[in-house]
């Protein structure tokens, strides 16, 4: 339970580690918040021969807002996502997401980029990004570039990150007037990985929902949009769908994958009925 | 054998500089070379929360952090919060509901209650059971546990 040796380089900048990610290659991982990396580390999943440690780099913490853009950095704990105002009102669905991401003592240090970068297919922060359609910004000495979370999440702890960039900060569209969100998922125990979830946005306009979205996560190698469970329940509305109809679409839209603890039928049920609670918070007045 | 990294922080209140292993964890670090045994280690992977420690004033597991990344921080362990006096209404709350039996995830059950009832001073039951969902208690069943919060949060309140 010991990670094995590894050098470690502390940098002050972004381009400070770009030079060692340039340096070093795919030896070398970035070091953030360390609450994924470290506990593969320690199982030996993981042996990066170099960690590039961003802990006191300036400049890639903070949420900013610039016109209708909010700019997460790539250091920004879990718990400052959380507790941010300017989240809550521009990022509904982050603020609706975060409570279920990890206790207390891992969102003081995870971040939102580490989170990102990981793709955990069951982790929150990967399946919002995508139903937000964030643009993911990524750095190295070769310049920077904007990679849309639809194609920034590659398959299992897999992106598009080359082995020389480093994720600098993700952006995303403030929220329109009208839209609404949910967000659920099915976990043992607060704070852990989900077994599946869903996350959902729609336009309301009296009591009308358009454009209905949804995301599914925990069910794949990666977080997947949903777009046949969308038709269908757009169609439903106002009504809700059935639920077998509801896993024909969702059989449509992702093969599900089992996990250790449950098979691809479970999952498929238990989303469903997380998209029928997501449905009834969409449709519901008065929520954000 | 790896090339050892020099770092200083301050250990409850303490300026410490020690030459330290990439590798090692920052739990290791107080226990090995500072002699600091309050911070347990169970898991080593981030579940169990026995190396809870606190790092600029916030909690945090001790051993998911590398003791060389700590350069200028600020680190407490349960041997100074206990000294400073900040975690006595907990635990004599603890110690009055018995809500420890071996003891060996008390110290974190503690920085992690105590950092919690901080931000809600005055909470209902479900969310200190919340608030305690990153601790694993294999002893008690965690009723005395979330018993001993509860009449703490009114004994600060």
């Amino acid at each position: 339970m010991k990670p094995r040796p590894f050098k470690l380089i502390r940098v002050d900048s972004a381009e400070g580690a770009s030079e060692a990610l340039a340096r070093h290659g795919e030896e070398a991982r970035i070091l953030a918040g360390g609450q994924s990396l470290v506990p593969m580390m320690n199982f030996r999943v993981a042996a990066p021969a170099v960690l590039v440690d961003i802990n006191a780099c300036t400049g890639l913490g903070g949420i900013t807002r610039t016109g209708d853009i909010i700019r997460l950095g790539a250091l920004t704990r879990h718990r400052e996502t959380a507790t941010s105002t300017l989240v809550a009102d521009a990022l509904p669905l982050l603020a609706m997401a975060m409570p279920h991401v990890g206790h207390l003592a891992i969102c003081n240090r995870g971040t939102f980029g580490g989170s990102l970068a990981h793709a955990d297919p069951a982790a929150e922060l990967p399946a919002c990004a995508l139903l937000l359609d964030g643009s993911v910004v990524i750095g190295s000495l070769r310049g920077e570039r904007r990679v849309a979370a639809a194609d920034f999440f590659r398959g299992l702890y897999t992106t598009a990150i080359e082995p020389d960039e480093l994720l600098l900060a993700v952006e995303f569209q403030a929220r329109r007037p009208n839209a609404v969100f949910a967000f659920h998922e099915l976990a043992r125990r607060h704070g852990d990985f989900a077994l599946a979830g869903i996350a959902a946005s729609a336009i309301r306009v009296g009591e009308m929902l358009g454009d209905i979205a949804f995301v599914g996560f925990g069910i794949a190698d990666r977080p997947v949009l949903l777009p046949s469970v969308a038709r269908l329940a757009a169609g439903a509305l106002p009504r809700l769908p059935q639920i077998a109809a509801l896993k024909e679409a969702l059989a449509a839209d992702v093969e599900i994958l089992p996990d250790n603890q449950q098979s691809p039928a479970m999952k498929a049920h238990i989303v469903a009925e997380l998209i029928l609670d997501a449905l009834g918070q969409l449709s519901r007045k008065g929520t954000a | 054998m790896d090339d050892l990294v020099v770092v200083s922080m301050t250990v409850n209140g303490r300026a410490v500089r020690r030459a330290v292993s990439p590798r090692q964890s920052l739990a290791d670090f107080l226990r090995q070379d500072l002699g600091l045994t309050g911070t347990h280690l169970g898991c080593e992977h981030g579940v169990c929360g026995a190396c809870t420690i606190v790092v600029d004033g916030r909690i945090q597991r001790g051993c998911l952090s590398f003791a060389a990344q700590m350069e200028g921080h600020t680190v407490e362990t349960i041997e100074g919060a206990t000294a400073s006096g900040r975690l006595a209404a907990l635990q004599t709350a603890f110690r009055e509901r018995n809500a420890l039996q071996c003891g060996f995830c008390t110290p974190g059950i503690l920085l992690t209650a105590a950092e919690f009832l901080a931000d809600n001073p005055r909470p209902i039951r479900d969310a200190i059971r919340t608030a305690l969902s990153g601790n694993v208690c294999r002893c008690t069943g965690y009723h005395a546990i979330v018993d001993a919060v509860a009449s703490a949060a009114e004994a600060l309140s």
